[in-house]
């Protein structure tokens, strides 16, 4: 088990390194990936059986990135458990490189699905998940969804087979900071209550702060219990955590820095 | 001739294949007694998973089995499986070169009464487009029993167009299929005709018509539509200097598109294209369809005379 002081100090390091990719890239997500820090941060390196010496070994729990997007935060985690070198970060988005705009499987080893097209990525983890059922094996399956993907249908068959198949090894981790492209979740296209939908399709629903450690922490333990159905986590989050003229603003989820702000933001996630 | 549906040959291979190789698993969208995959369903019940009127999610579903080293076999009708799930077999099953197969049924207008809402005519456009997946057009049930084992054993991508309708068995048992390779089905010096599915039984009874008004024509089995038969297909205009192809459906797109695209660059020749000319199809019987549509022996004998003509 890690420690607090441990995890707290990944999810800083995973917030330089976005910063990091997303300032020399001059392009990218920024409020997205920084929201994720935490719950990155331990997942990768408190919950999940994962050896970053050996990431296609055959009992690990998979990750996938539903939210594409977010995809510096993977990179980020990936970077700190020694898969990528902290060079290589400055690739990301540049042409030839392995740090693809979205998650791509077929290049990177560690991203197990590509994506980026919204939606589908939960779908996808369901089937690995149904593949690990099948082949009574011990592999759990995490994914971590936006909230505006939550607008897409294809979440809500893909949540449907997961409750119809009784996967209790996949689990939602929905980033909910309450904001998409075009605004609030409320004003684009209103959600409702989230954990009650996951619920009314046969989830076992939990809620938490996601950026509070111990928390997630408890939150996942909880999640492991669970038998019989899978599980969503709504997780409470604030777009652009960590600095602070990201923080809660829509215009941040795919702008790019300029100089001035990269040196802003990196004095503050590094402060 | 004896006539069987490809769908039926189909469902008895998967079965079949389903004993050598427990890796594969199948999946349908609540059609599998009109897609045949009941048949592997009864054998293996628990390598089948049904999912339901979702065919998004059973193609997102297939590609995360393929993580997990499933061989996937997918099924619905070809408008669902591939026009509904276009987007998801771009990104989530062809862009990260999964084992999916997709093995859509009900293609073409052949599908009759159910009308034109049920009819792909543009399914072989959508796949053929896409990087990494392969599209195979059987002509009849022996090759649908040989496309089937070969891509229950070789990794990729890959989409297999197969009809509702009974079709004539054109092949014995020594049929070979290989990728990228074309079969002459018939050979001849005057023009060379190019079909796929149904329609290279319907060729044959064209180059008997042609055979009466004294062209020799030659009928060529395209049914690896992709991989191409680039080769074959050069040599055969060179040869006869003038090309037909038939398609049960869109000419734009299919077959068609493909053959004109490799002879515009190698051997440009004369050549006409038989098959549905941008338009949806209707409620029918099969063969009142394939008549009003004109893909008869009689339209494609008089688009094999057109391109003599344009010698």
């Amino acid at each position: 088990m890690a420690s607090k002081e441990y995890l707290t100090e990944m999810a800083k390091k995973i917030r330089c390194d976005i910063i990091e990719m997303l300032g020399k890239a001059k392009s990218g997500h920024p409020g997205g990936s920084l929201d994720m820090a935490e719950i990155m941060a331990v997942l990768y390196f408190d919950v999940m059986n994962y050896d970053f010496n050996d990431p296609q070994k055959e009992d690990r729990d998979y990750f996938v990135l539903s939210k594409g997007h977010g995809a510096p935060a993977l990179y980020a985690v990936l970077c700190e458990g020694g898969l990528i070198d902290r060079e290589e970060l400055g690739n990301l988005r540049q042409l030839g490189s392995r740090l693809q705009g979205h998650p791509d499987r077929k290049k990177l080893p560690g991203v197990e699905a590509s994506t980026g097209s919204l939606g589908q990525g939960f779908a996808v983890a369901g089937g690995i998940a149904l593949s690990m059922k099948l082949n009574h094996k011990p592999n759990r399956v995490y994914a971590v969804l936006g909230d505006g993907e939550l607008d897409e249908g294809l979440i809500w068959e893909a949540a449907m087979s997961a409750a119809h198949r009784k996967l209790d090894n996949l689990v939602a981790i929905v980033d909910h900071n309450g904001l998409q492209i075009d605004g609030a979740n409320d004003d684009v296209m209103a959600l409702g209550d989230i954990g009650e939908k996951f619920a009314s399709f046969g989830f076992e629903v939990f809620s938490v702060d996601g950026h509070d450690i111990d928390a997630l922490k408890d939150v996942f333990a909880k999640a492991k219990e669970v038998q019989g159905k899978p599980v969503a986590i709504i997780a409470e989050t604030v777009k652009g955590k960590g600095v602070s003229f990201m923080e809660n603003n829509p215009s941040w989820h795919g702008s790019p820095m300029s100089d001035e702000d990269y040196a802003a933001a990196k004095a503050e996630v590094e402060g | 001739m004896e006539k069987i549906a490809t769908r039926k040959a189909y469902g008895e291979t998967l079965k079949a294949v389903g004993k050598e190789h427990p890796e594969i698993v199948v999946l349908d969208a609540d059609l599998s007694k009109s897609t045949k995959t009941n048949i592997f369903a009864q054998e293996f019940p628990d390598r089948f998973f049904d999912m339901g009127i979702a065919e998004s999610n059973m193609a997102a579903a297939a590609a995360g089995l393929a993580i997990g080293g499933q061989t996937v076999f997918m099924s619905s009708f070809a408008v669902f499986a591939t026009g509904r799930c276009f987007e998801i077999i771009r990104n989530s099953i062809c862009y990260p070169n999964l084992n999916v197969k997709i093995a859509a049924t009900h293609a073409g207008i052949t599908v009759g009464e159910d009308g034109g809402s049920h009819q792909s005519v543009e399914d072989i456009a959508l796949m053929r487009v896409l990087p990494n997946m392969s599209v195979y057009v059987p002509a009849d049930a022996v090759e649908t029993a040989c496309m089937v084992r070969y891509m229950a054993e070789h990794d990729g991508p890959t989409y297999l167009r197969l009809g509702r309708s009974g079709q004539p068995v054109l092949f014995d048992d020594s049929y070979q299929f290989e990728p990228g390779k074309f079969h002459v089905v018939k050979d001849g010096k005057d023009v060379a005709i190019f079909a796929c599915g149904l329609m290279v039984s319907v060729a044959l009874e064209a180059a008997e018509l042609l055979k009466e008004a004294g062209i020799d024509a030659a009928v060529i089995n395209a049914s690896s539509v992709k991989p191409f038969d680039k080769e074959t297909t050069a040599a055969y205009a060179e040869k006869c200097g003038a090309v037909v192809t038939v398609e049960e459906h869109s000419i734009f797109g299919g077959l068609g598109s493909a053959v004109a695209e490799v002879l515009v660059q190698t051997k440009p020749c004369p050549m006409e294209m038989v098959g549905i000319k941008d338009q949806f199809g209707q409620s029918g019987k099969p063969a009142d369809l394939l008549k009003h549509y004109g893909l008869t022996a009689d339209a494609i004998a008089s688009a094999a005379k057109k391109a003599v003509e344009r010698k």
